[in-house]
C-alpha cells in the first residue's frame, strides 16, 4: 500500500530547496519517511535540518499540526500537516 | 587582475580591481544572510572556488562553483562525522570554517576543517566528502582537543607539502599543530616550543592554540605560526619551533590572529597585532592598528601603519582574513571584524581602505 501523502509547510531559509515554495507534499507515515521523501525530492535539505546523528538540529523546529515534537519516528495520517520550522537564532 | 572574496557574517563579496590594483569595484553581496567562512579558488583549475557556508537556522554546509564563483551549487554529501556507535561521543559539525585545496597531482581533492575539530577530505572536486578516519577517530582524538575557544574548536590551517601528498600539516584550536606523513591516516603533535600559558603543564605535547599556520610555498619545510602565545617559526626536520615574537617591541606583544607569507620570499611574513593583555580585549593594540612585517625570517619586524587609522580604531583582523596577491610585488590585503577591507600595493608600506560598511569579516582570500 503506497504511504499517505501530507502535506509540509516550509519555512522561508529552507524555501531554496523548493523553487520557494511555502507548502509541499511528501510521502511518509511517520516524520522520518517524510523528510526522507523531502530529501528525494529536493537533495540537501534534510541534512540542513537534521545533523549526521539524526538530531533536530539546534535552530529547527518541527511540529506535526499544532504540536511540537522531537520523535521524528511519530505516526503520521495523510490529514496532518507538518510544519517545517526555523527558530530564532540570533542577529 | 585579483579578485578578492570576502566572506563575512552575512554573506559573500568580491572586490575586483584593475591591473594595476588601483581601482577596487565591489560585487555582491552573494547568499545574503548565509554565514560565509571561506571562499578558496582551486589553483588547479581556476574556474573552480570552493565555498563554505551555513545560516543561523541550517546546517552548515560546501557550495561549489565552476565559473569563478557566478553560480554556486551545493555538495550532494557536505562534511559530516560518520554515524557514532552506542555509548560513543555523537559529534556533528557545527561549521565547516576551512578549505584546502588538495596536492597539484591531485585534481579534484580538497581538504575541509570543522568545527567541531575535524578532518574531511573530498576526492571529487567538493561534491561529496568523507571524513578522514585518521583525525577523527584517532584514539587520542579526546586527548588532544580537550577543549575549544568561546567560539568553538576550530579545525583549520590544513596544508599539504607541494613536494609530497601524503605530507599534511593542520592546526587545531585548542589542540595544537599536528603532523601526518601516510595522508591522514596517523599524526603526531608538533608543538614542542611553543608556549602554553593558559596551562599548568607548558611542555605538554598537545592542548596549544595555534591561531593560524602557514607553510612557505617555495620553502615547504618553513612553517610559521601566529599563535594565542606569541609568533613561531620551524624549519623542519628541527622539532621545536622558535618563538620570533620574542622581537616584537614589547608595547605591542606578539598576540593575534592572522599569520601572512610572502608567496616569493620565506623570509618574509606578516601579522596583525591584537591586545592579548589582561581580560584579551583582542583589538588593535591601544585602537592603532598596524601591521608588522618581518624581512629576516622573525629577527627584526617593522610597524607598517601609513594610511590606517591612528587612533580609536578598535578593530580585529581574524585568522583567516589576510592574504597576498601573486605579483611579483605582492598586494597585501586584510579584512576587519568591522567590515573595512584594506589593501597595500607595496607590501604594506602603505594603506588604503578599499571597502568599508561590510558584515563582519570572517576570511579574505585572493583568486587570480
Amino acid at each position: 500500500m503506497p504511504s499517505p501523502s501530507c502535506n509540509v509547510t516550509v519555512a522561508s531559509p529552507l524555501r531554496s530547496y523548493t523553487k520557494g515554495a511555502s507548502s509541499v507534499t511528501a510521502c511518509g507515515t511517520t516524520v522520518t519517511e517524510v523528510l526522507a521523501d523531502l530529501e528525494q525530492q529536493f537533495p540537501g535539505m534534510r541534512f540542513r535540518m537534521i545533523d549526521e546523528q539524526g538530531r533536530i538540529r539546534e535552530h529547527i523546529r518541527i511540529a506535526i499540526n499544532t504540536q511540537m515534537i522531537n520523535d521524528l519516528n511519530l505516526p503520521l495520517t495523510s490529514r496532518d500537516t507538518v510544519h517545517l520550522l526555523c527558530a530564532l537564532s540570533g542577529g | 587582475m585579483p579578485t578578492l572574496w570576502i566572506s563575512t557574517r552575512k554573506g559573500a563579496f568580491s572586490l575586483g580591481s584593475d591591473a594595476k590594483r588601483k581601482t577596487w569595484k565591489l560585487a555582491g553581496p552573494q547568499m545574503l544572510g548565509h554565514i560565509i567562512h571561506h571562499v578558496v579558488q582551486d589553483p588547479r583549475d581556476p574556474k573552480t572556488l570552493l565555498l563554505a557556508a551555513k545560516t543561523g537556522h541550517l546546517g552548515p554546509t560546501v557550495y561549489r562553483s565552476t565559473n569563478r564563483g557566478k553560480t554556486w551549487k551545493e555538495a550532494k554529501l557536505p562534511p559530516a562525522f560518520r554515524k557514532a556507535d552506542e555509548g560513543e561521543e555523537a559529534r556533528a559539525v557545527q561549521r565547516v570554517i576551512w578549505l584546502t585545496p588538495g596536492h597539484a597531482k591531485e585534481k579534484g581533492t580538497w581538504y575541509a576543517g570543522t568545527s567541531p575539530a575535524g578532518l574531511f577530505h573530498s576526492k571529487d572536486g567538493g561534491e561529496t566528502w568523507q571524513p578522514v578516519a585518521g583525525f577523527n577517530d584517532h584514539p587520542d582524538r579526546s586527548k588532544w582537543v580537550q577543549f575549544g575557544t568561546p567560539d568553538g574548536e576550530f579545525l583549520h590551517s590544513i596544508m599539504v607539502d607541494p613536494r609530497d601528498a601524503k605530507h599534511l600539516y593542520m592546526g587545531i584550536s585548542i589542540g595544537g599543530v599536528f603532523e601526518s606523513l601516510d595522508g591522514g591516516k596517523s599524526w603526531t603533535p608538533l608543538n614542542q616550543g611553543v608556549a602554553m600559558e593558559y596551562a599548568p603543564d607548558s611542555t605538554a605535547e598537545f592542548g596549544h592554540d595555534p591561531h593560524c599556520v602557514a607553510m612557505h610555498p617555495l620553502m615547504p619545510d618553513r612553517l610559521y605560526q601566529q599563535n594565542h602565545c606569541g609568533i613561531y617559526r620551524i624549519d623542519r626536520p628541527a622539532n621545536t619551533w622558535e618563538r620570533i615574537g620574542k622581537n616584537m617591541p614589547k608595547k605591542i606583544g606578539d598576540i593575534g590572529f592572522p599569520i601572512l607569507l610572502h608567496p616569493h620570499d620565506a623570509d618574509t611574513a606578516w601579522v596583525f597585532p591584537m591586545d592579548g593583555t589582561t581580560v584579551w580585549p583582542r583589538t588593535a593594540v591601544n585602537g592603532k592598528p598596524a601591521v608588522y612585517r618581518t624581512r629576516n625570517a622573525g629577527k627584526s619586524w617593522q610597524r607598517l601603519d601609513k594610511g590606517l587609522p591612528a587612533a580609536q580604531a578598535w578593530l580585529t583582523v581574524l585568522r583567516q582574513s589576510m592574504c597576498t596577491d601573486t605579483h611579483k610585488r605582492p598586494g597585501v590585503y586584510f579584512g576587519t571584524t568591522g567590515g573595512e577591507v584594506w589593501a597595500s600595493a607595496n607590501e604594506g608600506e602603505s594603506w588604503k581602505c578599499i571597502a568599508q560598511r561590510l558584515p563582519e569579516i570572517y576570511a579574505v582570500t585572493v583568486a587570480n
